[in-house]
């Protein structure tokens, strides 16, 4: 692999509190073929004007661990385990009205697809205009100036004019504009971004994606990326959670992560990025696929079955997130 | 580059005449330019890559190329002989209709839920190849299961069994079984997880190889094309604006609409040259446009008097570079 080079990093204070601490998180989906182990003891944390990059393959609960956080999961979910503090509150003890007043006020959430995201039948700014109202008792013309500004700030071209567009006269880009907006409005200190820019073009996708980080930079955001494109984690975040199969298997500084990955999924994961290397002979395939999360036996570390690696002592015992280095966890018993 | 190509297209354009307000007669209607003006030749075992943003015209260009659509104007010839001459309603029941053969960007979306993946496959050689005996048609169905590395018990199975990456092998093997000249691939990758894609394009790759089978790979993942791509077409409103050799295109492009698209994507290699080139604001509407000025007008940053004046022509710039520009990057 060829050397590395990470920008647009400045170093988040790593002293700091955290922002969002997650903690052993499991969580289970009861479907009508089983019990699906979707997350078993997800841990990380996040600070201040951090971008922590949530990578993995589809299926690895990057997802089912955002909709955790924000309260947002599907009925048939249930967190079997684990805490999640938010600057120290226990978010999973608060009554449904104080979730619902954190959630959107003090951690916001941008959604995959903006087009989808968005009420059709409804105007832009009227959208906006909705999340402040409930979050902050103001006048109808504070709540229009506000409108305007969070427009304003994530560079809408002719805001004045387009707020009163609806989702489907802009652009694809433009909605996600939209999307960012209406998730800052209330200028909350944590951000989850769920594959923001999926769907859009390489164009479009840098503007968006140098927005998020101009916004926590700024604003000193907490903020998760989640994304299945390494490259644009590589790129845009400070550090990077790999998840494979509901595990946390790997965290690291990013350019650690990409120079000196331990885990052997991500060695392997790494190897499979097209951007990352020269020649179509040198990309490789992971063999097999993510086990089937219903599984009653599912192995210690969900890797082993794909892992060239694998010793006696992966199947022996249950394994957790361990120091490999500084701020470099890992999950494997015979690391790289 | 063999003498006699095994698709060349000339002059291809398609224009969709919109509703709305013309004058009394229908006249003057607003004309929708998907395509204009575009030629184009793939060699045989040759993979060529065609790339741009969503909008640009790529995949009706893949579609009037695969002759699901008709052209406005211009002319497909397929080894020499003329393909546009016979209808796209009738090019289907054509002895033609074999050698030019398309992959569709969602593998779930494109493959008959209710078929098992036998009979998914086994349909297009039904259609057009009419193999004389049940033996023949077996036969030739685990060969193309086999060739794309589809393990023969999925042939029972139905498309929601399926991972991702087997939906999409199955998309490869259901278009390569009727031994086709060209496979016409619209984004077969952008649904699927990095890891699987090593797989498909690894395929692909030993397909063209092997089976001496020309690709035109239509993606917006110029990463992806670098890779498995000999050559390059980038388009931009309807229009080529660059076209030649991938390392070229990617060391030295000459259009600043390539320039900015290299740059935006994330990359972690090494040596990547230059600092990131942004264009301002979103395309241009494709209808109508200004026949008097380059299509980028607006959002270029090296943009000159003269771009507003008269649209540049596509010229060479390189042996098989050429570039749509008044005044080409270094």
């Amino acid at each position: 692999m060829k050397h590395l080079e990470i920008s647009g990093q400045a170093e988040p204070v790593a002293s700091a509190p955290p922002l969002l601490s997650i903690n052993e998180l499991s969580v289970r989906f009861r479907t009508r073929s089983g019990i699906v182990n979707a997350l078993d003891r997800v841990t990380f944390e996040v600070r201040p004007g951090e971008i922590v990059g949530v990578v993995g393959e589809s299926g690895s609960g990057k997802s089912v661990t955002a909709f955790a956080v924000m309260g947002i999961l599907d009925a048939a979910a249930s967190i079997t385990g684990g805490s999640i503090h938010f600057e120290g509150r226990d978010v999973l003890g608060m009554n449904r009205r104080e979730r619902d007043m954190w959630r959107g006020s003090e951690a916001s959430i941008i959604f995959q697809n903006p087009r989808v995201a968005l009420n059709p039948i409804r105007k832009v700014g009227q959208q906006i205009a909705d999340v402040l109202a409930r979050h902050s008792p103001a006048s109808p013309s504070a709540i229009r100036q506000s409108v305007l500004d969070a427009l304003r700030q994530v560079r809408l071209p002719d805001p004045e004019k387009r707020q009163s567009a609806y989702p489907t006269e802009l652009s694809g880009g433009q909605c996600q504009r939209v999307g960012i907006a209406m998730a800052l409005a209330c200028s909350p200190r944590l951000l989850i971004a769920d594959e923001p820019t999926t769907g859009l073009d390489v164009t479009t996708q840098a503007v968006i994606m140098e927005l998020i980080r101009d916004l926590a930079r700024s604003r000193q955001l907490g903020t998760v990326f989640i994304t299945h494109d390494l490259a644009l984690a590589a790129q845009y975040c400070d550090r990077v959670v790999v998840m494979h199969a509901g595990h946390v298997v790997e965290t690291a500084a990013v350019s650690e992560l990409f120079s000196a990955a331990r885990h052997p999924y991500t060695a392997k994961l790494l190897r499979s990025v097209p951007s990352l290397v020269d020649r179509l002979e040198e990309l490789q395939a992971i063999e097999g696929s993510l086990p089937d999360l219903r599984r009653v036996d599912l192995p210690f570390c969900r890797f082993a079955e794909r892992c060239e690696r694998r010793i006696s002592l992966c199947d022996s015992a249950p394994l957790s997130l361990a120091p490999i280095g500084p701020n470099h966890c890992v999950a494997c018993r015979n690391p790289l | 580059m063999s003498p006699q190509p095994v698709l060349e297209a000339q002059d291809i354009s398609k224009h969709f005449v919109l509703k709305g307000s013309g004058d009394l007669l229908g006249r003057n209607r607003p004309v929708l330019h998907a395509v204009d003006d575009v030629s184009l030749s793939i060699a045989r075992g040759e993979a060529v890559g065609l790339v741009g943003e969503s909008g640009c015209g790529k995949s009706t260009l893949a579609r009037i190329i695969s002759r699901l659509v008709d052209p406005t104007a211009g002319t497909l010839s397929m080894s020499g002989r003329s393909i546009t001459d016979i209808s796209s309603a009738r090019f289907v029941r054509s002895d033609l209709r074999r050698k030019i053969q398309m992959v569709f960007q969602d593998p779930s979306d494109s493959v008959n839920p209710r078929f098992s993946v036998f009979d998914i496959i086994a349909d297009p050689l039904r259609q057009l190849c009419r193999p004389a005996t049940k033996a023949e048609l077996v036969a030739r169905v685990r060969e193309a299961a086999r060739a794309v590395n589809l393990a023969p018990e999925l042939l029972d199975r139905f498309p929601h069994q399926l991972s991702g990456g087997q939906k999409a092998r199955v998309g490869i093997a259901r278009a390569m079984i009727v031994d086709p000249e060209l496979l016409v691939l619209d984004e077969p990758t952008s649904a699927l997880d990095v890891s699987v894609q090593a797989t498909v394009l690894k395929l692909l790759a030993r397909l063209t190889r092997e089976a001496n089978v020309a690709l035109l790979f239509v993606s917006h993942d110029l990463n992806v094309v670098r890779l498995l791509c000999s050559r390059i077409f980038v388009m931009y409103l309807g229009r080529i604006v660059e076209s030649g050799p991938t390392e070229e295109i990617f060391n030295r492009p000459r259009h600043p609409y390539t320039k900015a698209l290299l740059s935006a994507v994330p990359t972690l290699r090494s040596g990547r040259t230059g600092e990131r080139v942004k264009l301002e604001g979103e395309p241009r509407s494709p209808i109508d446009p200004d026949p008097l000025a380059c299509r980028l007008v607006g959002r270029c940053p090296w943009q000159q008097q003269r771009c507003t004046a008269a649209e540049p022509e596509l010229a060479a710039c390189g042996p098989a570079h050429a570039v749509r520009c008044h005044f080409p990057l270094d």
